[in-house]
C-alpha cells in the first residue's frame, strides 16, 4: 500500500471518478423531469458515455501507479471527503459497465417492455440509471458515511424494481426486501457511528492507519458486518431474495441477481480487506466461509427442487454468493490477519464471473418465459428448437458459472485452491468442488429438459426477439472468456497460473465436475427424468433407486428447513444471532 | 442531584416505558399514537444534548410526518386487522427477547466505552467556515465539506418518489396521488388550516433561513412546509397536483439538480467538483438550499400523499 500522503491528493485523471457517478445521475435527474417520452433515449445515451468512462478508468489505473484519488470540494480528510479507486474498483466498474449495456440493450429491443403501459418503462429506465450511479460510488467511495449513502441509494432504487409488475406478490416481496435491507442499514450505520465516535474520521485510509483491536471496533465490525450479509443474502439471512428476484422482470432480476447484491459485497470486502486489517481475522473468516457452504448446500438442493425457471435461478443466486465468502479464510496469513491477495482476486473475479452469467441467465430465462408464456421446468421440453439462442445463452453462462475452461469462475476456483494449499485448510478445497459440481447439476437438469423432446408440439406465446437475445447471448461469452483476459494490472494473481488454464489435468477436472453433478441431479431433483420412458433409465433406477429416495428425503428436510428460515421472527433472529456470534468469535480470538 | 439530571433521568425512563409499550400494545392505531409521542421526546433529548439541529429534524420526521404516514397506514389496514399472522411460538419470543437484550446491553457498554472527550471534526469544522461565510458548522459540513453526501441523499429522494409512484396502477398513471379530501369547509379543520397555514409557512421559511448561521436549515424547514401543505390538503383547501405536471417534476430535481450543476461548475471552472469559490460561497449555497427547500417540502408531501390514483382533472366542488 502507498503511503497515505499520496492518497491523499488529487491525482491526474481524478475527475473521471467524478465523472463515473455524476453522469449516470444527470441521466436520472434529466428522464425524471422530460419524463416517460424520453427516458429510453436518454438512457441509452447515457450508456456509451458512462461505459467509455468506466473504460478510461481502466486503462488510466495503472498509469497512475494503481490507485486514482478525487478530492471532492477540494476538502481532504478527514473533514473532506475522497473518492478512490484501485484495481478492485477499476475492475467492478467495468464489468457494471457491460452488464448494464447488456441489459440495457436486452430491454430496449423489448418494445413496448409491457403494451400500454407508461409507468414500467419510465421507472425501469430511472432506477437502471440510479442502480448504476449507487454501484459506481460504492466502487469508488473513500468513505464509509459516503458509501451508506450509495448504499441506500442502492436499496431505494433496487426495491422498486422487485414489484415493476404490480401483482400483489411481487408486491410483498419488494416489502419484505425494503424491511430486510433497513434492518441491513441500520445496522451498517450502527457500527459507522461507533467507528467515528472511536477515531473521529470516517475516511477509509486514515481509519486503516488508526483502527486496532479495541473492543468498540470488534463490536462495530460485528454489526457492519451483519448488517451487510443481510443486504448480501447470505444464508440465512435469506429471506427477501427468492421472492425478489424470481417476481421482477427479467431485465430487473439480472440485475438485481447479477449486480446489486455485489454492492453490499463489495463494501464488505472494502471493509474487511482495507479498514480492519488490524483485527484477528480468523475466527471471523471461518463463520463467513461456513455460512457460504451452508448456503451452498441449501441454495443448490432447493434450486434442484424448483419447478419454475426463475425461482430456480434465484435459488442459485443464494448458492453463488455463499461460494464468494469462501474467499475470506483463504486470504489469511500466517498470522491469522486478512490480507490482500490471490484468495481477493479470486473472490473478485468469481464475483464478476457470477455478475455476468447470472444476468445472462436471468435473460435466457425470460425469453424462454415470454416465448412459453410459462417456465415451469417440466414443460420446458423442445425449447432448445423452439428457442435455441436463448437455450444457448442459459448453456454456456451455466457453463461459465459451473467453472468449465475458460471462464471466469475456473480461473477464480484455481486462485482459491492455491490458497486452500498455501493456507493447510483442505476443508474449504472440498467446499469450492462441491460448490462447482453442484452448480453443474442445476445447469445440467436445466438443459435435459429444454433439449429433451416435447410432448406435443411447442406453440411460441411470443417471437424471440433477436436483439434481447444477441445482448444475452453476448453477456454469457463475455463470462466465459473471463479467464483469458489480463487481470495482473489490477488484481494479485500469480503470473504462473495463467499456462495451467488449458491442458489434460484442467479436462479432467471439468469432466470430475460435470459427472459430479449430473449425479447429484438425479439424487436430489424430484422431476421426472425426460429420458423416464427408455430402458436404460429403468436399469439405472433399480440401481440408484434407493440412494435417489434418500436423496430426495434430504432436499425435502433442507426445503422444509429453509421456508423456516424465511420468516420473518426466524431471520430476525438469525440476523442477531450472526451478529452476536461474530462479535463473540472475535472477542475469543483478541 | 440537580433538577436536570432528575429531569433526564425521568425524560429517559419515560421514553424507554414508551418504547416498550409501543412494541406491546397490539393495535396498530395505539402503536402509532405511542411512536409519535416517543418521537417527539428523542427530540427532547436532543436538546438536553445540544444537538438542536438533530431535534429538529427528529420532531419534524420522526414525531411530524412519519406519525402522519402511520397514522394513515394505521387507518387503512383498520379491517384487515383480524387477519394478522399468528404470533411466534414461546421459543422463538423467548430467543428473541434474550439476543435483543444482549445486542442492546453490549451496545450500551460499548457507548459506555466510547473515548471522552471523543475525537470529533467539530473543531475543524468551525475552523473552516472562513470558506462558506456560513457559520452554523452543521450546514457547512452538509453543503461545503461533504456536499456529495447531501447531493445523492437528495437524489434517494428522487427515487423515492419514483418508487411510491410506481404503485400506481398503470390507468392512474400520470393523474394526482392520493385520495382526494373532502372536509366542511366551514368545520374544524378547514378553519385549522386558514389558521396555522400562514404562520407554519412563515416558521418554515424562518427555520429554514436562519439555517445558515444557527441551527435550522433546509430539511427542517422543509419539513414544516411540507406538514402545512399536508394540512391544506387534508381540509380540502388544496389538491395534490398531477405527477406528469413538468412544473412539479421541475421542483423535485430542483434541489439536487441545481447541487450538480454548480458541482460541475467547480469541476470546470473552480478547484474541484462541488468547490465553492470562496467569494461566491454564501450566495451559492443560499441558492442551492432554497432549491432544496422546495424539494424537500415537495417530496415529504407527495411521498405522504402516496402512489397517483386518480385522473389528472382538476376536481370541481
Amino acid at each position: 500500500m502507498p503511503a497515505p500522503a499520496t492518497l491523499l491528493a488529487t491525482t491526474a485523471d481524478g475527475h473521471l471518478l467524478v465523472l463515473s457517478i455524476v453522469v449516470p445521475v444527470a441521466g436520472v435527474l434529466l428522464s425524471f423531469v422530460l419524463s416517460e417520452r424520453y427516458v429510453r433515449q436518454i438512457a441509452l445515451a447515457v450508456m456509451p458515455v458512462g461505459a467509455a468512462i468506466a473504460m478510461a478508468i481502466l486503462l488510466a489505473l495503472p498509469r497512475g501507479d494503481g490507485f486514482i484519488v478525487y478530492l471532492l470540494g477540494a476538502w481532504s480528510p478527514p473533514l473532506g471527503v475522497a473518492l478512490r479507486a484501485d484495481g478492485l474498483s477499476a475492475v467492478m466498474l467495468a464489468a457494471t459497465a457491460i452488464i448494464i449495456c447488456a441489459v440495457g440493450v436486452y430491454a430496449a429491443a423489448d418494445s413496448p417492455p409491457a403494451a400500454g403501459s407508461r409507468r414500467v418503462p419510465f421507472a425501469f429506465w430511472v432506477l437502471l440509471m440510479a442502480i448504476w450511479a449507487a454501484l459506481n460510488t460504492i466502487f469508488v467511495g473513500g468513505d464509509l458515511f459516503t458509501l451508506y449513502v450509495a448504499l441506500e441509494l442502492l436499496t431505494f432504487a433496487a426495491v422498486p424494481l422487485v414489484s415493476l409488475e404490480g401483482r400483489a406478490d411481487t408486491l410483498r416481496a419488494a416489502l419484505r426486501y425494503l424491511l430486510f435491507a433497513l434492518v441491513g442499514s441500520v445496522f451498517y450505520l450502527m457500527g459507522t457511528a461507533l467507528l467515528y465516535g472511536l477515531y473521529g474520521t470516517l475516511d477509509i485510509l486514515l481509519l486503516s492507519h488508526r483502527v486496532s483491536a479495541e473492543p468498540g471496533v470488534l463490536i462495530a465490525a460485528a454489526l457492519m458486518t451483519s448488517g451487510l450479509l443481510a443486504k448480501t443474502a447470505l444464508f440465512p439471512l435469506h429471506l427477501w431474495l427468492p421472492p425478489a428476484h424470481a417476481g421482477a422482470p427479467a431485465a430487473a432480476s439480472a440485475i438485481l441477481s447479477g449486480l446489486v447484491v455485489k454492492g453490499s459485497f463489495f463494501i464488505l470486502l472494502r471493509l474487511w480487506f482495507d479498514v480492519l486489517l488490524a483485527l484477528p481475522g480468523f475466527a471471523a473468516a471461518q463463520i463467513l466461509a461456513t455460512l457460504g457452504a451452508g448456503a451452498i448446500v441449501v441454495g443448490s438442493i432447493v434450486a434442484l427442487r424448483q419447478d419454475r425457471l426463475k425461482l430456480l435461478v434465484a435459488y442459485s443466486t443464494l448458492a453463488q454468493i455463499g461460494y464468494l465468502f469462501l474467499l475470506f479464510p483463504l486470504a489469511l496469513d500466517g498470522q491469522g490477519r486478512l490480507d490482500t491477495g490471490p484468495a481477493l482476486a479470486g473472490g473478485l473475479i468469481q464475483a464478476i464471473s457470477h455478475a455476468t452469467a447470472k444476468a445472462a441467465m436471468f435473460m435466457a430465462v425470460g425469453s424462454i418465459y415470454a416465448g412459453l408464456g410459462h417456465d415451469r421446468i417440466t414443460g420446458i421440453g423442445g425449447t432448445a428448437r423452439a428457442l435455441p439462442l436463448s437455450v444457448m445463452t442459459f448453456a454456456l453462462a451455466g457453463f461459465a458459472l459451473m467453472g468449465l475452461q475458460p471462464g471466469g469462475a475456473s480461473l477464480a476456483k484455481e486462485l482459491l485452491l492455491l490458497e486452500t494449499a498455501r493456507t493447510g485448510q483442505w476443508w474449504w478445497a472440498g467446499a469450492l468442488q462441491f460448490g462447482g459440481m453442484f452448480t453443474a447439476a442445476y445447469v445440467l437438469l436445466v438443459l435435459v429438459h429444454a433439449l429433451s423432446p416435447p410432448d406435443q408440439p411447442v406453440a411460441l406465446a411470443a417471437r424471440p426477439r433477436r436483439g434481447s437475445d444477441l445482448a444475452a447471448l453476448a453477456l454469457a461469452l463475455c463470462s466465459l472468456l473471463l479467464g483469458l483476459l489480463p487481470w495482473q494490472p489490477y488484481l494479485p494473481i500469480p503470473y504462473a497460473l495463467e499456462s495451467k488454464l488449458f491442458g489434460v489435468e484442467s479436462l479432467v477436472k471439468s469432466l470430475i465436475t460435470v459427472l459430479g453433478g449430473t449425479a447429484l441431479a438425479i439424487l436430489l431433483s424430484p422431476w421426472p427424468h425426460p429420458l423416464v420412458g427408455t430402458m436404460a433409465w429403468k436399469d439405472l433406477a433399480r440401481v440408484l433407486g434407493p440412494f435417489r429416495r434418500a436423496g430426495l428425503g434430504l432436499g425435502g428436510l433442507v426445503e422444509r428447513g429453509d421456508r423456516v428460515l424465511r420468516q420473518w421472527p426466524v431471520a430476525g433472529i438469525c440476523m442477531l444471532a450472526v451478529t452476536v456470534l461474530l462479535a463473540a468469535s472475535m472477542f475469543g480470538a483478541d | 442531584m440537580s433538577i436536570a439530571t432528575a429531569f433526564e433521568i425521568m425524560l429517559a425512563a419515560v421514553l424507554l416505558g414508551l418504547g416498550i409499550w409501543t412494541i406491546v400494545v397490539r393495535e396498530t392505531f395505539s402503536a402509532t399514537v405511542g411512536f409519535v409521542a416517543y418521537g417527539l421526546l428523542v427530540a427532547l433529548i436532543w436538546v438536553r444534548l445540544d444537538a438542536a439541529d438533530v431535534a429538529l429534524t427528529e420532531a419534524a420526521i420522526g414525531g411530524g410526518l412519519s406519525g402522519v404516514l402511520l397514522l394513515g397506514a394505521a387507518a387503512r389496514l383498520r379491517d384487515a386487522e383480524p387477519m394478522a399472522e399468528a404470533a411466534p411460538g414461546k421459543l422463538l419470543r423467548a430467543t428473541a427477547a434474550a439476543l435483543s437484550v444482549l445486542t442492546t446491553a453490549t451496545l450500551a457498554g460499548t457507548v459506555l466505552l466510547l473515548p471522552d472527550p471523543a475525537p470529533s471534526l467539530a473543531p475543524a469544522s468551525v475552523a473552516n467556515a472562513w470558506a462558506t461565510g456560513l457559520s452554523n458548522p452543521v450546514t457547512n459540513v452538509l453543503m461545503a465539506f461533504r456536499a456529495m453526501d447531501t447531493m445523492l441523499e437528495k437524489v434517494v429522494l428522487v427515487l423515492a418518489i419514483v418508487g411510491v409512484w410506481s404503485l400506481a396502477p398503470d390507468s392512474a398513471w400520470g393523474g394526482r396521488p392520493g385520495p382526494r379530501h373532502r372536509a366542511d369547509p366551514y368545520g374544524v379543520l378547514a378553519f385549522l388550516a386558514r389558521l396555522l397555514s400562514p404562520v407554519g409557512i412563515v416558521v418554515g421559511i424562518y427555520v429554514f433561513w436562519t439555517g445558515a448561521n444557527h441551527p435550522g436549515g433546509a430539511f427542517q424547514g422543509g419539513a414544516i412546509l411540507a406538514s402545512m401543505w399536508l394540512l391544506a390538503t387534508m381540509a380540502g383547501l388544496a389538491d395534490a397536483p398531477p405527477v406528469s405536471s413538468r412544473p412539479l417534476r421541475l421542483i423535485l430535481v430542483a434541489g439536487s439538480g441545481l447541487f450538480l450543476i454548480v458541482g460541475l461548475a467547480g469541476l470546470l471552472f473552480g478547484a474541484a467538483f462541488l468547490s465553492y469559490a470562496p467569494a461566491l460561497a454564501k450566495p451559492l449555497i443560499l441558492g442551492i438550499e432554497v432549491a432544496m427547500v422546495l424539494t424537500i417540502a415537495t417530496t415529504l408531501g407527495l411521498l405522504l400523499s402516496g402512489a397517483p390514483e386518480r385522473s389528472a382533472e382538476p376536481w370541481a366542488p
